[in-house]
């Protein structure tokens, strides 16, 4: 069985969801004939057609809320962020429309809203964000955040069957430069699920998304220098969050980095700090740390964004800290 | 293809324009409509129930909420009843309707119950969405066709875009209304969502219910623009532009856009001019009102009493047929408030339920309780956590 790329394990996904599922639809700019800026859904309107694969205006809001008004009444849109920087445009509509429709109206809403995200790639401050954090503390969102290629498709296979909204982050970084092996056969990702990425016993990096690449380099790095057994934590799903998978590290390693790309205020590492501290707070042999971007919007220029960035040597400075105290 | 009504044939109280939204000056009288073809007689006498219900209804919430019974705050359509009825009439059973605040009637002719209005607004256990939401802000997709609206302006007609597609992509026979005030032309949800529809031939009416005010902002500082329906140009769609405190005008405007929706016509613009009597809700006192304007609509252009003259004078129905309606209306509205004070309050943990469909791994009361015993067990007790739906 042949790899494939992250982005294309993500057009599978949907492709088959697609056929699967004819409630299933796409929406969003320029992902018809053109197949998207990032060519994600290239070749499914040829596939599905025009009323399945709908290029729409300029409007993150009215996009999203068309999804959420097809998903009352037993669609099952996927709506694409062009770059997932504009989820903000739509912010509205997803806080105060999308999330609360179930809980104060009974309305179904089964949305999908997907997109390029992250930084690494000199895309400056409009094309590198990661907001997750803006919707980790919105009830009735779900966000998901995948690492690998075969999580990729597994899990937005979850995203479109699941009968919430889910909050699809695909890191752009990741999009061609990660390959996997498909499994055989309709398999599914459950969201809400962490994954263990790399075993260890010295010490436990949580992270997820492009960060699980650079915790794992770190990982190499720490056991050929320095003879620790690191654990790393691929989270994958934000929200809901695995709290059994993070109280299970900490209690096998009792010490812990938590690292992501976002940056560190108001970030998703100080929420996995508190529930540290308040689920398994006596298994640790040192503080919880974190590394994480700098509090700046991500600049361009490679030097600045490298610096402004957490890298492998930020996550080996940190774990040989805690390792050492 | 656009069709704009301009003003120059509605009377000048309802051709407003900039500069003179506080001088509303002498209403006139309009022109008898002839009776829209297809409405019955008992139809015409429906529409009168239902403004009649509509008011009476409000009034006793007004009551209620005298009397601290109604949670938050009360908002009212006085005056505006002709073009919530008038223009809800005009859907069928199927067709879906997103209401503001000012659209009680439409939702009652939708088919909403005076008992869960009440419930609603008095915040029960057993309201439409159990106490989560205020006023006549709930759903119902599966059989009377609402789409409840949240707070934010705008945002309904990007959502009613969606439902409607679903249904030009289902080749389902089903229109979409959505009404909007005059304030929530102004935001980009508004745009973002009639641009859309528009593009995509969504069946779908948009009708902007031009009372006069947003909260206290008067039209004139809403838009430059002479009228709304003028903004139909723009999105390449058809305008028409209504005196909405006549319900059969409203009526007859509404069904030619739902029937041309319904025949792949796509998206309407509908402006019904009206005049909202009360407040933004019952504390605002309305100081931003000119003397004299409020009492001057209320005697000259009240919806209901405009409907009944023509009722009594064109269509020949009688003083005693009209009260034998408002006696009925009165006594639904008197045996629903006795069943609304009956109902239970709410129970704080239910307000834990129905988050999400599927919360199977979602965290519920741990951080507030026991954590102590999480720490010993790395486990939740089994009875956390279960506010599932």
């Amino acid at each position: 069985m042949s790899e494939i790329t992250f982005l294309e394990a993500i057009r599978e996904g949907i492709s088959e969801e697609m056929e699967r599922d004819p409630a299933v639809f796409c929406l969003g700019e320029d992902i018809g004939g053109f197949g998207g800026a990032f060519k994600v859904t290239e070749g499914l309107q040829a596939k599905y057609g025009e009323q399945r694969v709908i290029d729409t205006p300029i409007a993150e809001a009215g996009i999203i809320g068309a999804a959420a008004g097809a998903a009352h009444y037993g669609m099952r849109p996927i709506v694409e962020m062009q770059f997932i920087d504009f989820i903000s445009c739509g912010y509205d509509m997803l806080t105060n429309y999308v999330a609360t429709a179930r809980y104060r109206a009974f309305l179904p809403c089964p949305i999908v809203v997907r997109g390029p995200s992250g930084g690494y790639v000199r895309g400056g401050p409009f094309h590198s964000q990661n907001p997750e954090a803006a919707f980790l503390h919105t009830p009735g969102l779900k966000i998901a955040y995948p690492a690998t290629a075969e999580d990729a498709k597994g899990m937005i296979k979850a995203a479109i069957r699941d009968d919430d909204p889910v909050l699809f982050f695909e890191h752009k970084y990741l999009y061609r430069r990660i390959k996997g092996t498909m499994p055989a056969g309709d398999v599914v990702v459950p969201l809400g699920t962490a994954r263990v990425a790399r075993e260890g016993k010295d010490l436990s990096i949580i992270t997820y998304a492009a960060t699980v690449w650079k915790a794992l380099e770190a990982a190499e790095v720490l056991e050929r220098e320095d003879g620790l057994s690191v654990e790393v934590i691929d989270l994958r799903s934000l929200l809901p969050m695995d709290d059994a998978a993070i109280v299970a590290t900490v209690k096998k390693t009792n010490r812990v980095l938590v690292v992501h790309e976002d940056t560190v205020t108001g970030g998703i590492a100080g929420e996995i700090t508190a529930r540290i501290n308040e689920l398994c707070f006596e298994w640790l042999d040192a503080p919880v740390r974190r590394v994480a971007a700098h509090d700046v919007p991500l600049p361009y220029a490679p030097p600045l964004e490298d610096f402004v960035l957490p890298q492998t040597s930020d996550i080996v400075r940190a774990s040989r800290w805690l390792a050492a105290y | 293809m656009t069709e704009v009504a301009v003003g120059s044939k509605f009377p000048r109280f309802l051709t407003r324009t900039r500069g003179d939204a506080h001088g509303m000056a002498v209403p006139g009288t309009t022109s008898p409509t002839a009776i829209p073809s297809g409405l019955s007689r008992d139809q015409l006498l429906d529409l009168y129930r239902w403004m009649r219900l509509t008011r009476t209804l409000e009034e006793r919430l007004v009551a209620l909420y005298r009397q601290t019974k109604v949670v938050g705050g009360l908002f009212r359509s006085l005056g505006q009843e002709g073009c919530a009825v008038g223009s809800a009439f005009a859907l069928e059973r199927r067709d879906v309707l997103s209401p503001l605040i000012r659209n009680l009637g439409s939702m009652l002719v939708k088919g909403a119950e005076p008992l869960e209005i009440l419930r609603q607004y008095m915040a029960k256990g057993d309201s439409p969405t159990r106490g989560r939401e205020l006023n006549i802000h709930f759903g119902d997709v599966v059989d009377r066709n609402f789409v409840g609206q949240i707070s934010h302006l705008g945002d309904m007609v990007p959502v009613m875009a969606g439902v409607t597609l679903t249904f030009r992509m289902r080749g389902e026979d089903r229109v979409g209304l959505v009404y909007v005030g005059d304030g929530a032309t102004s935001t980009g949800a508004f745009h973002e969502g009639i641009n859309f529809a528009a593009v995509q031939r969504c069946p779908l009416v948009v009708v902007v219910e031009n009372n006069g005010y947003a909260y206290s902002t008067p039209t004139f500082r809403q838009t430059a623009a002479a009228q709304f329906v003028d903004k139909a140009i723009g999105y390449g769609i058809p305008g028409v532009r209504a005196d909405g405190n006549d319900v059969l005008e409203a009526y007859r405007v509404t069904k030619e856009a739902v029937d041309r929706a319904r025949s792949g016509g796509g998206v309407t613009l509908i402006e019904l001019l009206t005049y909202r009597r009360k407040g933004h809700a019952e504390h605002d006192n309305q100081s931003y009102i000119a003397p004299g304007e409020i009492e001057h609509w209320a005697e000259h252009n009240d919806p209901i009493d405009r409907y009944v003259t023509r009722l009594t004078q064109e269509f020949g129905f009688t003083a005693e047929e009209l009260a034998r309606v408002d006696d009925v209306v009165r006594a639904d509205v008197d045996a629903a408030t006795d069943l609304a004070e009956q109902s239970p309050p709410c129970d704080g943990p239910d307000a834990l339920v129905g988050v999400y469909a599927n919360p199977a791994t979602m965290p519920a009361l741990w951080y507030r309780e026991g954590i102590s015993s999480a720490v010993n067990e790395h486990e939740r007790p089994a009875s956390w956590g279960t506010h599932h739906v």
